[in-house]
């Protein structure tokens, strides 16, 4: 992944405001015309003074939660939208891969479609007959191309759409949430097609839910939030700062409720790390032993409960899991405070960081308190390898004309 | 064919940045033209789309284009023609019904289907980025296509009949046409982008369309209507109606047999100057167009 200075999209001070209208028909309008003129409308602000430049060749998520507008974003990036206020700037080719197969006519065939979808999408009619055959082979319906789409299966109806997609020559590529469809060869299929578009130096900009897909994609993600960008750097951080705003909004969540019913709620209190001297660390060396101590509180007597504990990398990743439940261990009534400590003997994980994220559930698996990513740690290995375990293997080479004699 | 990155990079980093969607003013009217140009070939494919779409799976196909102005001639021919006696006053009466329905079927497709091509395609115009104006022009398209067939039609019936249209009336026809062309377009930019924001507007289309074919004469003559309404104010509003001019321009072309019959004063410039007026309301109606378009994506 080659990335450059050069900016391929330029966005500044880009806000933008939508109008909700309650009312729709004329007859509506006509009475609403008596009465109070604004009440018919309500509007909110999806983005607000963003600015943002991406370089060419690179590869840019944005994430959020639900309604932080990195959908508009991108709309505005593909030109689908205007902004109220600032502007928008692009060089080269832009295509968008928004919702497969918005231009199919069910009542056309596969072949047309194709025809019609990639000309809408940008290439000439030449071009499309130039990778017809490619588009087909890639979607892997030969069979029924020459069928109505409306007969197509939805999966076929997405390969199809995909694959149209994938072939267009863009510069700027705009994909929003459509990388998980199709069943799972064909999804290996789109990413691999992803790659190759990075390889190429195009520049890819994707709104994504998957932070395994923002983390295994991007070199870069834009964290927004009720339409602000809060975070703009290394994906590892963004996703970090995103989960952050979960769990603050868990958090509130959780205050709200602790008003309604106070002090009877058990808590996860503390979440800390020990080396094999017992002192607190949080760098190890691979195959050292490691603590992870979780101090739980309750006001009230809790029976049948169960404490868990996950280590993910910093893409949300989870090297491993377990709570005492699934490790059969009974744990007595919880009344005060009470320690409940992981002993892992060998930490066998390659170089970089991980996270401690715990949790206190009821017996039957409902969360009581967690925290998320609530301790780090950092793993130095000797070995070199990609992955997260350290297996260390030996490595030796065989004759196989031996074996077979063997 | 296959380069590298660097050099791709290099490549998009020689472009100049350019304003991502629609500019707005004057520059960015041109800009769309250029761009609906541009993609020409999108256009194509969305006209025999529709053609496509409209009658497949029917056994009959595109004979059915045909059924409905034959159906409409026949009916009209009928009862006005035989009971009404409109014969009587109209020589080649079923040719003159027919040269009127041709004329005013372009014109109440591309208004009935411009105003509805927007929210129709609301789909595409949601997700991609395309002059949205595509969708409007499609629909003119596919409108003059079935144009071509009732015009077939109509010039085999005159040959026929053995009163072809004469040389030197010829000129109207082409001139009417276009006028109807830009008239229609006009209408069904503005109406389309209305339509994006007030579902009404299509309905109301509809109605006015049903009632605007009887102030054209179409089924009845220009004659009539000269000797009812007095010269004055309202016969020059009706003459106002560049559809009426257009469908007068077609008789003088198509119905030889009317060769004798009054016609207004200087339809020839009457025609030019609602060309005239027409091309500035396709401007206007391509500002209005434009200015609405932004927020097409977040209404839909």
């Amino acid at each position: 992944m080659s990335t450059s200075e050069i900016s391929v999209v330029r966005v500044q001070d880009a806000s933008k405001r939508f109008i909700i209208h309650k009312e729709k028909s004329l007859k509506e309008r006509a009475i609403g015309l008596f009465k109070d003129r604004e009440r018919g409308k309500d509007d909110f602000w999806a983005l607000r003074d963003v600015n943002l430049d991406i370089e060419a060749g690179s590869t840019v998520g944005l994430v959020g939660h639900n309604g932080s507008g990195k959908s508009t974003l991108l709309k505005l990036i593909g030109g689908i939208l205007q902004p109220t206020t600032g502007t928008v700037e692009h060089r080269g080719r832009v295509a968008a891969l928004l919702e497969l197969g918005a231009g199919f006519h069910p009542d056309l065939t596969g072949r047309e479609n194709v025809f019609l979808n990639a000309s809408i999408l940008g290439l000439s009619q030449k071009q499309t007959e130039k990778h017809f055959d490619e588009m087909v082979d890639f979607s892997g319906i030969e069979r029924f191309i020459d069928t109505q789409v409306k007969f197509y299966s939805s999966g076929m109806y997405v390969r199809l759409a995909f694959a149209v997609a994938v072939h267009v020559d863009p510069e700027i590529l705009l994909v929003d949430e459509v990388l998980a469809v199709g069943d799972e060869p064909f999804q290996r299929k789109c990413m691999d097609r992803i790659h190759e578009f990075q390889s190429e130096g195009r520049t890819i900009i994707l709104v994504s839910h998957s932070a395994q897909q923002v983390g295994e994609l991007c070199d870069r993600a834009v964290v927004l939030d009720s339409g602000r960008v809060i975070f703009d750097g290394l994906p590892e951080r963004g996703l970090q700062v995103l989960r952050q705003g979960y769990e603050d909004a868990r958090q509130e969540e959780l205050e709200i409720k602790a008003v309604a019913a106070p002090s009877t709620q058990a808590t996860l209190a503390k979440v800390e790390l020990f080396d094999r001297t017992g002192s607190r660390a949080a760098e190890f060396d691979a195959g050292d032993s490691v603590d992870v101590a979780l101090t739980f509180r309750s006001p009230t007597p809790l029976t049948r409960w169960r404490a868990g504990i996950s280590i993910e990398t910093p893409l949300a990743q989870v090297v491993y899991g377990t709570n005492t439940e699934l490790a059969a261990v009974d744990l007595p009534t919880l009344m005060g405070e009470r320690q409940v400590v992981f002993r892992i003997p060998r930490l066998d994980l390659v170089t970089g960081q991980y996270y401690v994220t715990a949790a206190l559930e009821h017996a039957d698996g409902t969360a009581i308190d967690w925290k998320s990513q609530a301790a780090m740690f950092t793993v130095h290995s000797d070995t070199r390898a990609v992955g997260t375990a350290d297996l260390r293997p030996l490595i030796e080479t065989r004759s196989t004309q031996d074996r077979s004699l063997a | 064919m296959t380069i590298s990155a660097q050099e791709r990079i290099a490549a998009v980093s020689r472009e100049p940045l350019k304003a991502t969607g629609r500019t707005r003013g004057w520059s960015g009217a041109l800009k769309s033209i250029q761009d609906i140009w541009d993609r020409r070939e999108l256009l194509g494919l969305l006209v025999r789309r529709e053609l496509r779409a409209r009658y497949k799976d029917s056994a009959l196909g595109f004979f059915w284009s045909l059924v409905r102005p034959l159906t409409m001639l026949l009916v009209y021919y009928v009862a006005i023609g035989k009971f009404l006696g409109g014969e009587r006053a109209i020589p080649s009466f079923a040719i003159f019904v027919f040269t009127g329905l041709t004329a005013w079927s372009l014109f109440s497709d591309i208004v009935a289907g411009g105003t509805g091509s927007i929210v129709g395609n609301g789909g595409l115009v949601k997700k991609i980025y395309l002059p949205r104006e595509v969708f409007p022009l499609s629909v003119v398209g596919s409108a003059l296509f079935n144009f071509a067939i009732q015009l077939g039609i109509l010039i085999v019936a005159t040959v026929v009949l053995q009163e072809p249209p004469q040389l030197s009336t010829l000129y109207y026809a082409p001139l009417a046409a276009a006028v109807l062309l830009v008239f229609g377009l006009a209408l069904a930019l503005t109406l389309s982008a209305l339509n994006v924001f007030l579902r009404d507007v299509q309905y109301l289309v509809e109605v006015v369309l049903m009632v605007a074919m009887w102030a054209s004469p179409i089924v009845y003559s220009w004659a009539l209507v000269d000797q009812a309404i007095p010269d004055g104010f309202l016969k020059d509003l009706y003459l106002a109606n560049p559809v009426t001019l257009c469908v007068l321009g077609f008789q003088r072309t198509f119905w030889a047999a009317g060769a004798g019959a009054a016609y207004p004063d200087h339809l020839t410039i009457r025609l030019l100057i609602a060309l005239g007026i027409s091309l500035v309301l396709l401007v206007i109606g391509h500002r209005v167009f434009a200015r609405l378009e932004g927020n097409f994506a977040q209404e839909l």
